[in-house]
């Protein structure tokens, strides 16, 4: 069974072009831009000096521990001090440490360069999912961890786990081939890191910061990473999938984006059915709110509150649109408004209304979330 | 001579008797005592949430806890860990050793010394209380690392974090306290002949370290200030929505932090420095050059603390110098091992527990070394960063470095701390299970991290899944061995073959002219050194 696994994802690995994801990986891999293979190059120089380094000290080492030992008769000699030898352990180390430090500079400078790059997309941290938004393009999207499920103890065991598991996200950060493409990164709440180990880009994503750094991927393929930093309960819940196309095919994905974008602006226009409304609202629940307030709405005791017969969820209509549009400051619970779309919001607020029993009955329209903007 | 001697001790070993004994002494050894136990209950407490940790990730998938939980483990590890274990660990042994090994009676400041061990068990009451808050239900434990990087301890921190702040103001006036006092015996209660470069090596280590903590202690507390501030009274000193600079709060925090790590460790080279010449029986190789490379390696880790901070978008003549600055600590940390590889070289050694310890210590500290030099080239770490493998590197350099030469160090002075030897079987035995067991926890460690597993997870995907298996294996054989650490303890204090003075045929220092086990007071009348 494990045999054929693996044989079924080598063969994935030789007929497509998703990232290899070999068991036993021992190595850091020295994925496919000039940026990770510069570090893969710098890593391996030191690493090899390092294992040069401890053979001899190692080496010295165990010859002595295995030649002077009292058991064996060795008798202890005198000597206990000579500056020539301490001057040269401190000349011979600062050499070999100028030889790393050239080619560690080389590549830093490079990689730090961000200028002449042909696209800009903005990468923004959020608990926990990522907003990728392309600058000047009129695209932007979050995207949530597929599993969503995979983030709790007691629904855990129900989540398939196959080679992509905690490693697929509902939306792709998408962009072309053998294109500089300018990154900027920032948050929306506590400090994010946006890493992909193939790309060898890791940045901080922080709250009133905006950093940045750049990819250049020569080939189509898929890629995959992870948030970097520790950034609450979720934080090993929010992969990171970049999907790079090739020029023709991402123009094709950028004119679909457009359409699509159309088409939700119209939707917030209509008027929903309650059941439209539901089914909707609990597909949004589950990947903007559940991650807190849980799947069963009953929240995390003294932790996140749960919406299951809760005072705002079955009260006042109108305060419950606020506490979604506009948070709650100084809480976890973050702004919505500037998040999702009308149409998205009027769904998951009239879902919370009617969903575990509370049956409020209530319908909220796209058009009421517009008038409480 | 010596009975007599002893019977004029005797006459003034006045100890009060019963729970007063501990709760009021000034005495340098019962409270080195109370804070060796204190380190080593606090050992299995932080040890037990490591297992809970290496048990929820001993396969893909959540089995055990949830991810709040598992962060709430993860930071009161390391906080108990760090604060808890290494850092009362070494004051304790600073507090039996120092004044022996100086030729003084006790300590410069001993009711300072009381209030500072004292603090310490209501510091950690209170952190650990939160955990208990936390298991009935009632809010969560700290749960954002030890690092508590804002705003998600601040903002986002929950109501526990006001005592965590509270815990880590105790501590950190329990270390200044300590380290004022270790210096002020240091400098006023040396011996008649004992001139600064006489002094052991262990006595120069903690020296140094009594200075690094006596700066950055304060700074720590700053930064915890800063928060309280941020939470409970309306400043914005992280909070990027008032003004404020989240980066700000790494750059204090690391700016204690680093030299903090070297707090950790010098005291770790200085019990190194004192074992290895005893069982080659011959001299430590280049003392000064010893106490030099101490005192490089404490003045460069107060310029290198942004090399934790590598992604967080630094200009790069920042990250050039950290860089280049980091590299630099490689030059007298080599100097150091290659001392002590001189020292070995042409000796006449006997393999006795300490001696294993502190040999697996120049071992593996020295692994630990070796990726602190290749994650201080900044390029590649933005690979390494905030993965396993930085986890491999810490723990190579506190658990079987400083945490090794604790127990070489425990196992070096208790003849003379109980006057019984302790059982050299189970000694061994304890060294190498804890050995192999600590290599198959945390080697694997590095390849995980490599391999692209970060940090801090209570779960991942399945590439990962074989090391980890095998790194949980590691931490249950590591974690139980330390039972066998445990009861040798309990076993040499309660009897045990009789200790000489001299204790170890190469021993050499004023420690080992007194009496095993050591009278309450150290030296009434202070020995001459030549």
């Amino acid at each position: 069974m494990r045999a054929a696994k693996h044989v079924a994802g080598l063969l994935g690995l030789m007929f497509t072009s998703e990232q290899a994801l070999a068991a036993y990986q021992m190595n850091l891999p020295p994925g496919v831009t000039s940026f990770s293979q510069g570090a893969y190059d710098i890593h391996t120089m030191v690493m090899w000096i390092c294992v040069v380094i401890g053979a001899i000290v190692f080496g010295a080492m165990i010859y002595s521990i295995i030649y002077h030992r009292k058991s064996k008769g060795a008798v202890s000699a005198e000597f206990h001090d000579n500056t020539a030898i301490e001057i040269i352990w401190t000349v011979i180390p600062f050499l070999i440490l100028i030889a790393m430090a050239i080619p560690a500079t080389k590549v830093l400078l490079a990689m730090e360069d961000t200028s002449n790059s042909d696209m800009s997309i903005k990468v923004t941290g959020y608990q926990w999912k990522w907003h990728y938004d392309y600058l000047g393009e009129d695209i932007s999207f979050f995207s949530n961890i597929s599993t969503p499920d995979a983030a709790n103890l007691s629904t855990n065991a129900s989540v398939k786990k196959d080679d992509t598991y905690l490693l697929d996200v509902d939306n792709r950060l998408v962009i072309p081939e053998d294109t500089k493409v300018r990154l900027l990164f920032t948050s929306n709440d506590v400090i994010h890191a946006w890493w992909v180990q193939a790309f060898g880009v890791k940045k901080d994503a922080i709250p009133g910061f905006i950093n940045e750094s750049w990819v250049n991927v020569p080939d189509p393929g898929v890629y995959r990473g992870k948030c970097a930093e520790l950034c609450g309960k979720n934080h090993g819940f929010m992969p990171i999938v970049v999907e790079v196309k090739t020029k023709e095919d991402y123009a094709a994905w950028v004119s679909g984006q457009k359409t699509a974008a159309a088409e939700a602006a119209a939707s917030a226009e209509k008027t929903w059915t309650r059941a439209d409304l539901m089914s909707h609202g609990e597909k949004v629940y589950a990947t903007a709110c559940g991650a807190c307030h849980q799947a069963n709405g009953e929240g995390l005791p003294n932790v996140f509150p749960g919406l299951k017969g809760s005072a705002i969820a079955t009260g006042d209509i109108a305060k419950h649109i606020d506490v979604v549009v506009n948070g709650v400051s100084g809480t976890a619970m973050a702004a919505y408004g500037p998040q999702m779309n009308d149409a998205d919001l009027a769904a998951v607020i009239t879902y919370e209304r009617n969903a575990w029993g509370n049956d409020t009955g209530d319908v909220v329209q796209p058009s009421d979330i517009k008038a409480a903007r | 001579m010596s009975a007599v001697i002893e019977e004029h001790h005797d006459h003034h070993d006045h100890k009060p008797s019963g729970i007063g004994r501990w709760l009021f002494s000034t005495n340098h050894k019962d409270i080195g005592t109370m804070y060796l136990w204190f380190s080593f209950i606090m050992f299995f407490v932080g040890g037990a949430m490591a297992l809970v940790i290496r048990a929820e990730l001993f396969q893909p998938g959540l089995q055990l806890v949830e991810p709040e939980f598992f962060n709430q483990m993860t930071t009161l590890h390391g906080l108990i860990m760090v604060f808890g274990v290494i850092m009362p660990g070494f004051v304790g042994l600073a507090n039996w050793m120092v004044p022996m090994m100086i030729g003084a009676p006790d300590m410069a400041l001993p009711r300072m010394n009381n209030w500072s061990f004292w603090l310490l068990p209501g510091a950690f009451g209170m952190l650990i209380a939160s955990l208990i808050m936390s298991l009935m239900g009632m809010g969560s434990a700290p749960n954002f690392g030890w690092t508590f990087y804002a705003p998600l301890s601040t903002t986002y921190g929950p109501a526990s974090t006001d005592y965590f702040i509270f815990s880590v103001h105790l501590m950190g006036i329990s270390s200044i306290m300590g380290a004022i006092n270790i210096i002020a015996t240091i400098m006023n209660m040396r011996a008649p002949g004992m001139s600064y470069m006489k002094m052991p090596i262990f006595v120069w280590t903690w020296f140094i370290t009594a200075y690094l903590l006596i700066a950055v202690m304060p700074v720590l507390a700053g930064v915890v200030t800063m928060m309280l501030m941020d939470r409970n009274f309306g400043t914005s000193f992280f909070n990027a929505a008032g003004g404020g600079d989240p980066v700000l709060f790494q750059h204090v925090f690391w700016f204690f932090g680093h030299p903090e790590v070297y707090i950790m460790i010098l005291p770790a080279f200085g019990v190194v420095s004192q074992i290895v010449p005893t069982f080659a029986r011959k001299k430590i190789f280049g003392y000064s050059s010893m106490v030099y490379a101490t005192a490089s390696i404490a003045f460069l880790s107060f310029i290198v603390w942004a090399h934790h901070m590598f992604t967080t978008g630094m200009p790069v003549a920042g990250e050039l110098f950290f860089m280049y600055a980091t590299m630099l600590i490689a030059i007298p940390t080599g100097v150091k091992v290659f001392n002590w590889v001189s020292t070995m070289w042409r000796g006449s050694m006997t393999f006795e527990t300490p001696m294993l310890f502190a040999i697996g210590f120049i071992f593996l500290f020295t692994i630990g070394g070796f990726t602190g030099l290749m994650m201080c080239i900044a390029p590649a770490d933005f690979q390494y960063h905030d993965t396993y493998f930085i986890v491999a590197h810490f723990h190579y350099v506190l658990a079987t470095g400083a945490a090794f030469s604790i127990m070489a160090a425990v196992y070096f002075w208790i003849p003379k701390w109980t006057g019984n030897m302790y059982d050299e079987k189970l000694g061994k035995l304890h060294f190498w299970l804890t050995a192999i067991g600590g290599n198959i926890l945390f080697f694997p460690m590095h390849f995980v991290g490599l391999a692209g597993m970060p940090r801090r997870i209570p779960d991942y995907s399945l590439q990962f899944a074989e090391f980890n298996a095998m790194a949980t294996v590691g931490a249950f054989i590591f974690g139980f061995s330390q039972l066998i650490f445990l009861y040798n303890v309990i076993k040499t204090i309660r009897g045990g073959e009789k200790a000489t003075d001299q204790v170890w045929e190469g021993a050499d220092g004023l420690e080992w002219t007194l009496p095993s086990p050591a009278p309450f007071h150290s030296f009434t009348t202070p020995p001459t050194v030549k």
